[in-house]
C-alpha cells in the first residue's frame, strides 16, 4: 500500500536512452558495435517469406487427390511465376486442361491426400532504422542492435502513430495556449511541433496536410480522436495508425497544460532533432509514447536519469490524475495512514495537498502521481 | 508432502493463486467438525524480472499467513513443513496459476459453429484465452489463416474437425494450413509447439503425416464424435497436461512450485469453473458466475436443459473490463445505455474524456459520489454485454437434426438455441473489484440485477475477496472443505431477488406476496415498476436466514410456476436482504420519458439505500 500512487512520467534533462532494434525473424546485422548511426540509418534487415496461397489442383481439373503427383507440372521447390502452368490433365487425348499458379513464388508443397497444392509469394524485404541519433553498443547476432545516445528525455500518456524524427518547433506561446490550426503554417513541414494545453481537431487536420512530421502537445479530446481515426479506440495499445503525423499526448485526455516543466525543456531545445514515438500499450509490459532530444556532444556517462525512486513524501510535487481535482498541480502537505471513507464511501489512502493557488484538498493517493524531479 | 489416502485426514490445507500481479495464500483449518478459512495473505507476484521466481512471491503470502495466523508453515530452508503437527505445518499444499499472461489458445475445426465451436468450448472450459477460431467456413482465404496463425505466438493448439468415420480430406486441409504456417511457441524457442489432436478419428494418421516432424503432435479423442455429442473431456485433459509440461515448465520458478504442490497446477479460471461446477452439481442447481477484472470479463454458468445433467460453460470477453478495457465498454455498449443508468445529466465530451483518462490511468479509484455512480453504470453495461456473449455462446448443439412435432413448429426454436434460462437459474455470483469491493452490499446487488435481469427467484452472491481459483483446485483433494468454506467464507450472500417475467401497459399490480419473517408475516402487492426491500439476514456462521414465502403473479406474469401461478418455497436472506422487482422483463425504460427515467431511478435507488439521498440530487 506504500506504493498506491502512480509514478509519474519522466521528464529529464539528461539521461542515457538504450533502445533494442530487433528483427521480426533472424536476418543480417549491418552494423557493428562502436559505429555512430543516425535515426534513419539500416541497421538490420531480413527478408519475410512470402504469403502461402493454396490451390486445390485436385478439384480444379476434377482429378482424385491421389493421381495428383501425375498431373503435376512442378514439384516442391520449383519457381512458378503468375499464370504459368503448373498442372496438366489430359482426357481423350485430345482435351488438355491446365491449371495456373496465381501468384508469382515457388512450390511449397502438393498433399495427395487433399489434392491441395501450396504457392509461396515471393519473400518481402524488412529493414529495422535505428530511430536514434548515437552509438552502436551491442549486437546480437542475426537478431539486431542495441542504439544508446544521451539525451533529454519526455515520456508521454499517450500517442497515435509510429516512429519519426525532426527538429523541434515550438508553436505555441506557453504551455496554456491551445494549438488551433491558425497557429500551424506550411514552414512547420517535416518538424515536431510543440503545443500547450490541447491540439483541435482542425488544428491536427492542417499539421498532416502541411507535413508535420509530429505533434507533442498537453491533452487531446477524445472525440476529437475518434474522428480523426474513424473508430474509437477501446484498449489503449497503439502506434500502428496511418498517420504520417505522429501525435504524443503528455497529460491525458481533454484541455489540460502541458506540464511547465516538459514545455520549458522542449523549448530549451527548439531547433534541434527530436526523435519521437506514440506507441502506447497500457498493459502489462506498459509502453508509453516519448520524445528523445539525442545530445551529440554530451559525456555518454553521466545520467542524471538514474536517481532511486522514492516514494511520496510530505512535499513531494503531484498532479492529480482523476476528478474532481484532475489535472491540478500541488504538493503534499500531509501522509495520514489510517484508511479514509471518501465522498463515494470507498475507503482508502489518502494525502493532503496544497494546490498551486493555496487551496487544499484531501485526495485518495492511487489518484495522484509524482511529477519527478 | 505428505500424501493422504483418506480425504477427510487432510485437516490443514494451504493454497495459493498467483496473479500476474498478485500471489495470493489462503489457509484452511478443520476446526469444530468443520472446514474454515483461518487467514489469507498476500504479496507481489515475482514472475518478472528482477525476480523471475514464482515461489518467492508465494513464500512471502505464505509468510504473511504465518504471521496471521501463528502457523509455522514453512521450515528453515523455505520448504512447507508437512504433514501438519499441532501448530505446525500444513498437510496439504495446492496451486493455481494466470502469471505470465495465463493459458493462451488457438483453436481450428472444420465448421466454425460445429467442430471449431466444440473445440471452443473445450479450451475456454480448461481455462484458456482463446486468441482466435481458425475454421474452413470462417469467411478468411487460406492465406488469409496462415498469415494469422504466423503472427499469434499462442501457447498451444487444438485441432478438430470431422465426425468419426466421416470425411477426412478438409481437416487434413486444415492441418497443412498448420503445417505451412510453421506456427511458433509463445514461450521460449526451445521447444516445439504443442497440437493436440481431436477430430476424426480415421483423420489421424493422415493429420500426423503433416504434423508430426514440425510440431509436438498429441492425439486424443474425437471432441464431437458424432453430431449429437459433444466429449470434451479428454481434450480438456490434455491441455492441461501441456500447460504443466510446457506453460508452467518454461516460467521462471515454476518447476520448483510444481515440486511443491499436492495436485497438478491448474490455470486460473480453470479452477473457478470447476468450484462452480463441483457446487452447481452438490446442490442440483443452475448457477452463473461472473468476474469482472481491469482487461477482461469471464462468464462461468452451469444450466440443466434436460433437467438432470449440468452443462457447463466458460466465455472470455477480453475486451470488456473496468479499467484497460472500459472505454472498449464505452464504444460498444454506446452512451445512452450507459446514461440510462445515472439519475443526473452529465456533458457528453467530458465523460468521453473521463472515461479514456481512466483507460490510460488505469489504477486510479472513484473518489466523488458521481464519480462511483457513472463507474457503477459502466460495469452494469460491461456485465450485461459479456452476458450476451455468454448467452450465444453456451447453446444446445449446432448442426444437429432436430424431430419436430406440431407444437414445435410453432415455438420457432432451432437448433443452437441458447442453454441459458433465467427463470430456472439459481443462483448469481459476482467477483471482481467493482461487484466484491462496491462501498455498499446494495449497489453489488443491484449492479447485478440490473445487469443480468434474472427472472422469477435467484439467490444473489459476491465473492468476498476472490477465493473461488483456490477452492477450485481444492475439490480435487478435498471437495467437502472446498464446498464448505466456499458457502461459510468465500461468498457474501446478498440476499434474493424475486422478479415476475412479463410486462404491463399501465401502472397496476403485477404480484401479491407473503414473507413468512422471523417476526411475523408480511404480506402486499407489488406494482409495476415497483422494487422493494426486506431486510432478511444471516446466521451467525455467515449462512443466510431461509423463510418460507409465497408469490402470486398477476395473469401475464410469471414467477417460475407459469403465468398467474403462485408459488410457495423457502427463500433465503442475504446482507442485503429479499428484493422484489416488479420492472418486468423483458426490462424497457423505453416507453418512459426522461424525467420518469430519472424519477423510477431515484424511486429504486431510494428503497434499497443505494447510494445517500444528497448524490442523487
Amino acid at each position: 500500500m506504500g506504493h498506491a500512487y502512480t509514478p509519474g512520467l519522466k521528464v529529464t534533462e539528461q539521461q542515457l536512452v538504450e533502445k533494442r532494434r530487433i528483427l521480426p525473424l533472424k536476418g543480417d546485422v549491418i552494423v557493428k558495435v562502436g559505429d555512430q548511426v543516425k535515426p534513419d540509418d539500416v541497421v538490420a534487415r531480413t527478408v519475410l517469406p512470402g504469403n502461402v496461397v493454396p490451390i486445390n489442383i485436385a478439384n480444379k481439373l476434377g482429378i482424385p487427390p491421389e493421381d495428383i503427383d501425375m498431373v503435376m507440372l512442378k514439384k516442391p521447390g520449383d519457381p512458378i511465376k503468375k499464370g504459368e502452368e503448373i498442372a496438366l490433365s489430359k482426357t481423350l487425348f485430345i482435351f488438355k486442361n491446365y491449371c495456373h499458379a496465381t501468384i508469382d513464388g515457388t512450390i511449397e508443397s502438393i498433399s495427395s491426400i487433399t489434392g491441395q497444392v501450396l504457392q509461396r509469394g515471393e519473400p518481402s524485404p524488412v529493414e529495422v532504422k535505428a530511430y536514434l541519433q548515437g552509438e552502436v553498443t551491442e549486437v546480437i547476432p542475426n537478431e539486431g542492435v542495441v542504439v544508446k545516445c544521451t539525451g533529454s528525455f519526455v515520456q508521454g500518456i499517450f500517442g497515435i502513430g509510429g516512429e519519426t524524427n525532426g527538429p523541434l518547433h515550438v508553436a505555441t506561446q506557453d504551455n496554456t495556449v491551445i494549438l488551433n490550426e491558425k497557429l500551424i503554417t506550411e514552414d512547420m513541414a517535416g518538424k515536431i511541433i510543440v503545443g500547450g494545453s490541447r491540439v483541435t481537431a482542425n488544428g491536427l487536420k492542417k499539421a498532416i496536410k502541411a507535413g508535420v512530421r509530429g505533434i507533442v502537445v498537453g491533452g487531446f479530446d477524445d472525440q476529437d480522436l475518434r474522428d480523426f481515426l474513424g473508430y474509437d479506440i477501446g484498449v489503449a495499445i497503439t502506434g500502428s495508425e496511418d498517420t504520417t503525423t505522429t501525435l504524443v499526448v503528455t497529460e491525458g485526455f481533454g484541455e489540460i497544460n502541458m506540464a511547465h516543466k516538459t514545455f520549458e525543456l522542449l523549448k530549451h531545445h527548439e531547433g534541434e532533432m527530436a526523435c519521437i514515438n506514440g506507441a502506447t500499450q497500457i498493459r502489462a509490459g506498459v509502453i508509453r509514447p516519448e520524445v528523445v532530444v539525442p545530445k551529440i556532444d554530451a559525456d555518454k556517462t553521466e545520467d542524471a536519469g538514474s536517481g532511486e525512486i522514492v516514494g511520496l513524501t510530505i512535499g513531494s510535487a503531484i498532479r492529480v490524475i482523476r476528478h474532481p481535482y484532475f489535472g491540478r498541480l500541488g504538493a503534499v502537505t500531509d501522509l495520514p495512514s489510517p484508511l479514509h471513507v471518501l465522498e463515494s464511501e470507498s475507503k482508502a489512502r489518502v494525502l493532503e495537498v496544497e494546490f498551486d493557488g493555496g487551496e487544499r484538498a484531501t485526495v485518495p493517493r492511487a489518484n495522484v502521481e509524482m511529477i519527478e524531479d | 508432502m505428505a500424501k493422504f489416502e483418506n480425504a477427510h485426514d487432510i485437516k490443514v490445507i494451504v493454497a495459493t493463486d498467483c496473479g500476474s500481479t498478485t500471489t495470493k495464500a489462503i489457509l484452511i483449518e478443520f476446526v469444530n467438525g468443520e472446514y474454515r478459512l483461518m487467514s489469507r495473505g498476500e504479496a507481489p507476484t515475482t514472475v518478472e524480472a528482477p525476480f523471475e521466481d514464482v515461489t518467492m512471491g508465494v513464500l512471502n503470502a505464505v509468510g504473511e499467513l504465518e504471521e496471521l495466523s501463528g502457523r509455522k508453515l514453512l521450515d528453515e530452508d523455505g520448504k512447507f513443513i508437512s504433514p501438519a503437527n499441532g501448530k505446525n505445518g500444513t498437510d496439504v499444499y495446492i496451486s493455481t496459476s494466470s502469471a505470465g499472461g495465463g493459458l493462451q489458445m488457438m483453436v481450428a475445426g472444420v465448421v466454425r459453429s460445429m467442430t471449431a465451436e466444440s473445440a471452443e468450448r473445450a479450451a475456454l472450459g480448461a481455462g484458456a484465452i482463446v486468441m482466435d477460431v481458425i475454421a474452413s467456413n470462417d469467411k478468411r482465404l487460406p492465406h488469409q489463416q496462415i498469415e494469422r496463425i504466423r503472427q499469434l505466438r499462442p501457447d498451444m493448439l487444438l485441432l478438430s474437425g470431422g465426425i468419426d468415420g466421416g470425411t477426412t480430406t478438409h481437416v487434413v486441409e486444415l492441418a497443412e494450413l498448420i503445417s505451412a504456417a510453421d506456427p511458433r511457441p509463445r514461450l521460449g524457442s526451445s521447444y516445439q509447439l504443442p497440437i493436440i489432436y481431436a477430430g476424426n478419428k480415421d483423420a489421424a494418421k493422415l493429420v500426423s503425416d503433416v504434423l508430426a516432424d514440425k510440431v509436438d503432435l498429441r492425439t486424443v479423442d474425437n471432441l464431437r464424435p458424432v453430431l449429437e455429442l459433444e466429449n470434451l473431456a479428454p481434450a480438456r485433459e490434455e491441455i492441461h497436461e501441456l500447460f504443466m509440461e510446457h506453460v508452467m515448465a518454461q516460467a521462471p520458478g515454476y518447476k520448483k512450485l510444481m515440486s511443491w504442490a499436492d495436485a497438478p497446477i491448474m490455470p486460473t479460471p480453470g479452477a473457478v469453473g470447476l468450484i462452480i461446477q463441483t457446487i452447481a452439481d452438490q446442490y442440483g442447481i443452475e448457477a452463473v458466475g461472473v468476474d469482472i477484472g481491469g482487461a477482461t470479463t469471464d462468464v462461468f454458468s452451469v444450466f440443466r436443459p434436460d433437467g438432470t445433467n449440468g452443462e457447463f460453460n466458460r466465455t472470455v470477453s477480453a475486451n470488456l473490463g473496468m479499467s484497460y478495457s472500459i472505454s472498449n465498454v464505452f464504444a460498444e455498449a454506446t452512451l445512452p445505455m450507459v446514461m440510462r443508468w445515472v439519475p443526473f445529466e452529465m456533458d457528453e465530451r467530458d465523460l468521453r474524456n473521463r472515461v479514456k483518462n481512466k483507460m490510460i490511468r488505469p489504477t486510479t479509484i472513484p473518489q466523488s459520489m458521481e464519480e462511483l455512480i457513472f463507474e457503477q453504470a459502466i460495469a452494469k453495461e460491461a456485465l450485461r454485454l459479456a452476458f450476451v456473449q455468454h448467452k450465444s455462446f453456451a447453446t444446445v448443439l449446432k448442426g444437429v437434426q432436430q424431430q419436430r412435432t406440431i407444437a414445435d413448429a410453432f415455438e420457432q426454436s432451432s437448433s443452437g438455441a441458447t442453454i441459458v434460462n433465467m427463470m430456472t437459474l439459481d443462483m448469481l455470483i459476482g467477483s471482481g473489484g467493482v461487484l466484491s469491493h462496491a462501498p455498499r452490499r446494495q449497489q453489488s446487488a443491484l449492479m447485478m440485477m440490473d445487469a443480468f435481469m434474472p427472472e422469477g427467484i435467484t439467490r444473489l452472491a459476491v465473492d468476498s475477496i476472490f477465493m473461488m481459483p483456490q477452492l477450485g483446485v481444492l475439490t480435487e483433494v478435498q471437495p467437502k472443505a472446498a464446498t464448505e468454506v466456499f458457502e461459510k467464507d468465500c461468498l457474501i450472500h446478498l440476499g434474493t431477488c424475486i422478479a415476475p417475467a412479463g410486462q404491463a401497459k399501465k401502472a397496476g399490480p403485477v404480484m401479491k406476496y407473503t414473507i413468512e419473517m422471523p417476526d411475523g408475516p408480511v404480506s402486499g402487492t407489488l406494482d409495476y415498476l415497483e422494487l422493494k426491500l426486506f431486510k432478511l439476514g444471516v446466521q451467525d456462521n455467515g449462512l443466510p436466514i431461509k423463510v418460507k414465502a409465497t408469490f402470486e403473479p398477476e395473469r401475464g406474469f410469471d414467477i417460475g410456476g407459469g403465468k398467474g401461478n403462485a408459488v410457495t418455497r423457502e427463500i433465503y436472506g442475504g446482507v442485503v436482504g429479499i428484493v422484489l422487482d416488479g420492472r418486468g422483463r423483458p426490462f424497457d425504460l423505453s416507453s418512459l420519458d426522461e424525467k420518469e427515467r430519472v424519477s423510477y431511478l431515484r424511486k429504486w435507488m431510494t428503497e434499497m439505500d443505494i447510494y445517500p439521498k444528497e448524490a442523487m440530487a
